[in-house]
């Protein structure tokens, strides 16, 4: 790969060991996907809970937050996804000191490389959203998505050790979405109505991405004939990335590198297929299990808005949860001081419901905390966890948020 | 016979293993059990079977950038397959292997390649020279 002469001077150790092995590392990855070079980036955005960074992972962090702050400090704005642990909660949430002292840890390491902990996996909601054009190394899948199609900002899926990499150098190899190429439409789909909220969209973008099923296809979609929220394609991308790996998508006339088909499409645009409601139901169907017994509700993956926040406070009010079923609300901690500021909170845990700060449900160490809890049987509104979930020993299910809250009351699936 | 297959250059060192092959998507958080070695996620075609010391050949790399660290965390413990072989792998699973120095590689010319390697035959990875070795 070609260097330029402040990465050349990187990779040969002038500016310490810590930028030697980001350079190397970025060569790596970059060699395999044929980058020619590397690209700017404005900010980095990484995923580092506990859980999947591990003791292991934590040693590494550990290690490079040893050498001296010249070294070490990231060069460019670098922000965290959700964490593991709520440090204010993890004990009635069932989990262990261990849990939280690995996390001390990881923050401990996180704060000496001049990470700011903002731990929010909606970063494009309420930190700072990239611009058009942007080129930025991002972490979680839902936001590279939503930052690649909805704000037409530049980003690969960046693990952890990429995303500090990008965050050390400031720059990350140019390859995959970086280029305009690869951001062309490879599939072409065509709904022939209209979603309705936050799961319905979920939903669509789950079985694009199952369609899809590739980080290299680029899916259009025509047929949308409204502007639909930031929350709902929010939901409709982190769906599609997690059931397809899929990275970006574009919907003619509402996102901004698509104002017509053609925009979009290198020459003949590809085949279109269509998705009726029964492909949506079909898809639905894997996620049932009205009248069954639920054991916990979670709002989470993508964390709550604000908006979404009063949305489950207004379905709570006056509202006892069931004994015998938690709920579970997971938000970003610059949401959670506003909506405890704008008695949100007040109102959603006044019902028996817990809000964790800063985490998202699924990389809490759901396996242990499923175990400890005795939950098995879990429903939420979100097509993303419904999806991922079965992997650590649960039973997803899938409704509107309404459902989710008359359900989390009866003890039952509605 | 030997049977050889040309794929892109990938990622990390040449080894040798037992194949273990589904036409089905790869990823370390959601279709693991990584204590145990085995995947976990019930949809998953390979579901209850060992993954240590395969080389596990599977379609596409899915969603979820947790895979990175977790490529890492497990090949410490040493319970993690001995190379992954897709046929496209995403960044995610490239950058993971690059921090683990586990070998990874895609892109075969033959095309797909969970249908041309079948479980249970030993196999030579070289992710530097791009080839993929089905030994007799």
């Amino acid at each position: 790969m070609n260097l330029n002469s402040e990465l050349k001077a990187m990779a040969a150790g002038e500016q310490g060991p810590v930028r030697q092995w980001a350079v190397e590392h970025m060569c790596s990855v970059g060699g395999m996907f044929d980058a020619e070079d590397f690209v700017a980036v404005s900010q980095a955005h990484m995923m580092n809970d506990p859980e999947s960074v591990g003791e292991a992972g934590v040693a590494f962090l550990e290690n490079l937050a040893a050498h001296s702050k010249e070294e070490r400090h990231v060069r460019i704005p670098m922000i965290t996804d959700p964490r593991g642990v709520d440090l204010s909660r993890y004990q009635a949430f069932g989990q262990t000191d261990d849990m939280a002292d690995l996390e001390r840890r990881n923050i401990a390491a996180c704060e000496k490389l001049g990470i700011l902990m903002t731990d929010t996996c909606i970063n494009y909601q309420i930190i700072m959203p990239p611009a058009f054009g942007d080129h930025v190394a991002y972490g979680d899948t839902g936001v590279v998505i939503y930052s690649n199609s909805v704000c037409g900002a530049r980003s690969n899926f960046e693990g952890g050790p990429s995303a500090l990499a990008a965050g050390l150098t400031g720059y990350t190899p140019r390859y995959g979405l970086h280029l305009d190429a690869r951001r062309k439409a490879t599939r072409r789909f065509v709904v022939d109505h209209q979603p309705v909220g936050l799961t319905d969209w979920g939903v669509l973008g789950g079985l694009i991405g199952r369609r899809c099923n590739s980080y290299w296809e680029v899916p259009v979609l025509e047929g949308i004939k409204f502007a639909p929220t930031s929350d709902q394609l929010k939901h409709f991308g982190a769906a599609m990335a997690s059931f397809g790996s899929t990275p970006l998508y574009h919907i003619v006339g509402v996102t901004p590198e698509a104002r017509t088909l053609e925009d979009v499409c290198a020459g003949e645009p590809p085949v279109a297929e269509s998705i009726s409601r029964s492909d949506l139901a079909a898809l639905r169907g894997d996620f049932g299990g009205k009248g069954d017994k639920v054991d916990v509700v979670v709002f989470a993956a993508p964390q709550l808005s604000h908006v979404e926040m009063n949305q489950v406070a207004a379905l709570l009010d006056g509202k006892r949860i069931h004994k015998d079923t938690a709920l579970i609300v997971c938000t970003a901690p610059a949401v959670a001081l506003d909506c405890k500021r704008l008695g949100i909170i007040d109102r959603i845990e006044a019902s028996g419901a817990m809000v964790l700060t800063g985490t998202c449900f699924y990389n809490q160490f759901a396996r242990e905390v499923g175990v400890a809890n005795g939950w098995k049987r879990l429903l939420s509104n979100s097509t993303k966890i419904v999806n991922i979930i079965s992997g650590y020993d649960y039973e997803p299910a899938l409704a509107s948020m309404e459902q989710c809250v008359d359900s989390a009351v009866a003890g039952v699936i509605v | 016979m030997t049977r050889v297959y040309k794929c892109h250059k990938g990622i990390g060192d040449k080894v040798q293993g037992e194949a273990l092959v589904a036409d089905d998507g790869f990823s370390a958080r959601y279709d693991l059990d990584r204590v145990k070695g085995v995947f976990s996620r019930p949809a998953h075609k390979l579901y209850g079977e060992s993954y240590q010391d395969k080389i596990l050949v599977v379609n596409t790399a899915k969603g979820g950038v947790a895979s990175a660290w977790m490529l890492y965390e497990m090949k410490t413990r040493g319970v993690t397959p001995r190379a992954i072989v897709f046929n496209a792998a995403n960044t995610i699973l490239a950058q993971g292997a690059a921090l683990a120095n586990l070998p990874l590689c895609d892109r075969f010319e033959d095309g797909d390649i969970t249908s041309l390697i079948k479980t249970g035959e030993q196999v030579v990875v070289d992710p530097q020279n791009g080839e993929v070795v089905v030994l007799d």
